[in-house]
């Protein structure tokens, strides 16, 4: 710790902090970092964050396997990424200091709670001495802090008992950030209150133990380690902080709001997606009705009956979720009905890495139905940005009357960013126009109705049950084109499929072109999908501050592809595909395009960081790593 | 209803041929139910028949409604959405016991357990037809089929202990070869608010040929089949002569000579506790012994979507019709200027 007086210390500021908050599963890191984040969104910091927690419980206490951590990425200019390296690491147990303290950038800082740094806790952890006292922090500044300790006396004349009061001392570890990094108190203090309403006693334990932690940055006189970072000047307008999962849940709302027809979602439970049955199941007032079905199965199918009804029929998931819908998804395709099918990718095969994100289920998606199974795909790349996804799905399932897939993954669907919230107003409507008469003449002259009979788009019209005189049948079996009669007919089976795909085809008409991002007159592109967009954005920007040119695409629509894209690629003397699978979206443009697409990628349940992709490009842009 | 146009089985037959094995039970069914639609009083365009994968699931292209022919066990999954987001729809579910019992036995359990709006029609025959004659999870034991040439050892489901056990709210039995019992349970199926349950024995003439013989021919009938009427003594035989005590717990098939009328067990198709009509159902678990049909259970219980549909209203009757823009203003904002 360094000797200054606080007195005589006025607060630094900086362009950005990343803080890392890191402790057992139980010790509400989860919640600090949301706090933090909240606090600093408030403020004006532009901000992004990536929560990383194990994918039991509570594994035991003190152990590497329960460690949980929050990444926050807070900043005085616009940021796309948690940050590649915590400039912070806030160690609540030695198992929290061994699991992150390799993450923490030389030189960074690292405050911990004395008090777990037991001999209990340090085998517990496998450290063989105390790093607080054996040299391992050499190098870093450490701030060192009872927290224990002193969160059970700020609470000793509360009637609050110790156990109890222990568990608020993550509020000090609050408190404490809160003071270093120049934070607004009031909005955690007024939280407090809001969140727990009615238990006196909580209230005022963290309360006391926030204000403990804010105290002791003064006392223990560690001024020279205050830092603030300004407001970032964002775009003006009205702002909210918001993770994937809500802004697809909110977006999901919009959708049914701009179509003017009910929202159902479908879904079973599973990680990292089932925050949006939770986040849907509370919006029952704009008319959304959520099943928590028996299995994956069932939830999509009651999607599908729901869509067939005339609501609009949505599904949630994670890839092992996706596995088992697949048939219901390839029936959809059959019956050319709306359905969105939402798929928060995670790491895989399998049950994988439940906690931790991916995004290789690119390939499942364009291609895991049997018989040829064509759907459109759209990819969300920001928190945010899931909310304009999830009405592209929506408009593109129902206006084109066909099963979507939205891709999403778990660093989206839990990562927040402060979002400037769109003006509803200006929100694109979605065209529902279902049938309400009979659109073909029989051979006896009589008017009927042809469910398959199809628009200049190779659209089927939508008749819902309850209109009268369209009463028809429809099923997996193949179908007759016009009619929808049953039909094995050789020659109809070919041109039905040609005509699937066709439709699919075509929707490339009904969507933007692909966009240049950087220099379009650079030698190489990045071309890109998901969540690696903010990483790559980031590199982009200090490829381009030393003086480099880069062109970057990045594809919201991945199947059909953007109509121009081919053109677009082959202007480029080399095209680089990051992606966190093992080359997914490389091989498709590959396999389309017949460009010599390279592809960089990850497969370690974290984000590329913008370092990593700045390498990436810089080889490919051919500058030597002087240039750097 | 009386503004519902006045309607002939005509009107609710399609003009597809009807591709079943000629003498299938499911011709017998087929006619009882269009002849009944027309007396139930509803629209064709509000009616919409759901099903999954197999023989007994082609029947919605033979009815002029709305029709959904599904994937193979997914039908009831497929209309419980339906019938959640269209509450003003009759949605009838037909399938056989490989398709519901079998590959959608958890859809089934979980959709009767729910309490569903929907008239499942379970087609037994003990066999799987369309696949060409594999065992089912209702063939009994030791039955010889291409899939086990030495005979199943599996335990069958009985499916009315089944769709009993997993909560079903209305239950009822009955067979192919009595259009007039078919109709009867088919309309106390549709009177009933919230899921019912109907099993059809049905005879496959071409896998399983007389697999209820011994019951529903029309001479056995009377001393092997046990018509559970409400409110009425257990009792069967062409005089009456056998009926049905409780023993212990446990039913038991009696001479109403040697323990007089009165010891009879009463049904009760209302009793909100289903052990009796659990008990009645383990009478038969093989063809071959006195088995009950009619309704066995019927009980008022809250319908799913009824009660999705009221959670709606009052959420917006207390917080107002939703409203995007305060949504999307709902967590903590801050300006930029």
């Amino acid at each position: 710790m360094t000797e200054t007086s606080a007195r005589t210390q006025e607060v630094r500021t900086t362009d950005g902090i990343v803080l890392r908050f890191a402790g057992d599963s139980g010790d509400g890191m989860q919640l600090t970092g949301d706090r933090f984040t909240s606090a600093s969104a408030l403020f004006g910091n532009d901000l992004a964050t990536l929560p990383e927690f194990p994918a039991e419980i509570r594994a035991p206490a003190g152990t590497l396997a329960g460690v949980s951590s929050f990444q926050v990425h807070i900043s005085d200019h616009d940021i796309t990424t948690p940050g590649d390296a915590p400039t912070v690491l806030v160690a609540m147990n030695p198992a929290a200091l061994l699991s992150d303290l390799h993450l923490l950038k030389p030189g960074g800082t690292v405050i911990v709670n004395a008090d777990a740094f037991n001999e209990r806790n340090l085998a517990k952890a496998g450290y063989e001495s105390d790093p607080l006292e054996d040299g391992s922090l050499d190098g870093y500044t450490v701030v060192t802090a009872p927290m224990t300790d002193l969160t059970k006396r700020a609470c000793q004349d509360l009637g609050v008992k110790p156990r109890e009061a222990e568990r608020s001392k993550n509020f000090f570890a609050l408190g404490l950030v809160s003071w270093l990094y120049s934070r607004p108190v009031k909005p955690t203090v007024d939280w407090i209150d809001g969140k727990f309403a009615g238990r006196d006693t909580v209230i005022a334990a963290n309360k006391a133990a926030f204000a403990a932690g804010h105290a002791f940055g003064e006392t223990a006189e560690l001024g020279a380690s205050r830092l603030m970072v300004q407001p970032a000047a964002l775009e003006p307008g009205t702002y909210t902080n918001i993770n994937g999962n809500t802004a697809l849940s909110w977006g999901l709302i919009a959708a049914s709001q701009q179509a003017g027809i009910p929202l159902f979602l479908g879904s079973y439970p599973i990680t990292p997606a089932s925050d949006v049955l939770h986040e849907l199941a509370r919006h029952k007032n704009f008319g959304v009705r959520t099943l928590q079905a028996e299995d994956e199965i069932g939830a999509v199918g009651a999607a599908l009956g729901a869509a067939y009804g005339g609501h609009i029929g949505v599904t949630t998931t994670s890839g092992p979720g996706m596995a088992l819908k697949a048939e219901t998804v390839g029936l959809a395709v059959s019956l050319e009905v709306p359905l969105v099918v939402i798929d928060i990718q995670r790491g895989g095969p399998s049950t994988g890495l439940p906690t931790k994100t991916e995004a290789a289920d690119l390939l499942m998606a364009m291609y895991g139905r049997h018989g040829e199974a064509p759907l459109p795909i759209v990819a969300a790349q920001s928190p945010s940005d899931c909310f304009f996804t999830a009405i592209e799905a929506v408009r593109l399932a129902v206006e084109h009357r066909t099963p979507v897939i939205l891709l999403s993954d778990g660093y989206l669907a839990n990562s927040s960013e402060p979002w400037r919230i769109p003006d509803v107003k200006q929100l694109d409507s979605i065209a529902v126009n279902f049938a309400s008469k009979p659109n073909h003449v029989n051979d006896e002259g009589e008017s009927v109705f042809w469910p398959f009979r199809r628009d200049e788009r190779l659209v089927r019209p939508w008749a819902i049950p309850g209109t009268p005189g369209l009463m028809h049948r429809i099923g997996g079996i193949e179908k007759e084109d016009g009619s929808g009669n049953i039909s094995y007919e050789p020659d109809n089976h070919q041109a039905m499929v040609r005509l699937r795909a066709e439709r699919i085809a075509l929707i490339a008409h009904h969507i933007p072109p692909a966009e240049v991002v950087g220099d379009p007159d650079a030698s190489v592109a990045v071309v890109s999908w998901g969540s690696t967009w903010g990483a790559i954005t980031s590199a982009r920007r200090r490829i381009e501050s030393a003086g480099h040119r880069l062109a970057h695409i990045h594809l919201r629509h991945l199947n059909p592809l953007p109509a121009n894209l081919g053109d677009l690629l082959r202007s480029f003397e080399r095209v680089v595909v990051p992606e966190m699978n093992t080359g997914q979206l490389c091989r498709m443009l590959r396999a389309e395009f017949l460009v010599d697409a390279r592809s960089v990628t990850k497969v370690s349940g974290q984000p590329f960081t913008a370092a990593e992709l700045v390498e990436a490009c810089w080889e490919e842009i051919g500058t030597t790593g002087a240039a750097r | 209803m009386t503004d519902v146009p006045v309607t002939t089985r005509k009107d609710w037959a399609t003009d597809q041929e009807v591709r079943w094995c000629p003498g299938c039970g499911d011709y017998s069914i087929l006619t009882a139910v269009q002849l009944l639609m027309p007396e139930l009083e509803v629209r064709r365009e509000d009616t919409v028949f759901v099903s999954g994968i197999g023989c007994a699931a082609r029947f919605p292209y033979y009815m002029n409604t709305y029709g959904l022919h599904a994937i193979h066990g997914r039908s009831p999954a497929v209309a419980t959405g339906l019938a959640m987001a269209r509450g003003d729809l009759h949605v009838w579910v037909v399938g056989g016991d490989g398709d519901m019992m079998s590959i959608g036995g958890n859809h089934l359990i979980h959709a009767l357990r729910r309490n569903v709006n929907l008239n499942i029609l379970l087609f037994n025959n003990q066999i799987y037809g369309l696949t060409k004659g594999q065992y089912s999870p209702t063939s009994e034991r030791g039955k010889v089929t291409k899939s086990t040439p030495h005979g199943s050892v599996e335990q069958p489901f009985n499916a009315i202990s089944l769709a009993l056990g997993a909560e079903a709210s209305f239950v009822a039995r009955t067979h192919d070869m009595d259009r007039g019992h078919m109709q009867e349970m088919f309309r106390r199926a549709h009177d009933h608010p919230g899921a019912a349950f109907v099993e059809v024995f049905q005879n496959c003439n071409v896998f399983n040929d007389g697999a209820f013989a011994a019951l529903t021919k029309r001479d056995a009938r009377d001393s092997m089949l046990i018509d559970l009427c409400h409110g009425k003594p257990v009792r069967f035989g062409a005089d009456g002569e056998f009926g049905v005590v409780m023993d212990g717990g446990r039913p038991r098939v009696v001479s109403v000579a040697d323990v007089g009328a009165d010891a009879l067990v009463v049904h009760d198709e209302t009793d909100p506790d289903p052990s009796v009509a659990f008990a009645l159902s383990r009478l038969a678990n093989t063809n071959d012994v006195p088995t009950p049909i009619g309704v066995f259970r019927a009980v008022e219980r809250s319908e799913y979507g009824s009660a999705v549909t009221s959670q709606i209203a009052a959420s917006q009757s207390k917080a107002g019709p939703g409203d995007l823009h305060k949504l999307l203003h709902s967590r903590p904002t801050w300006q930029v200027a």
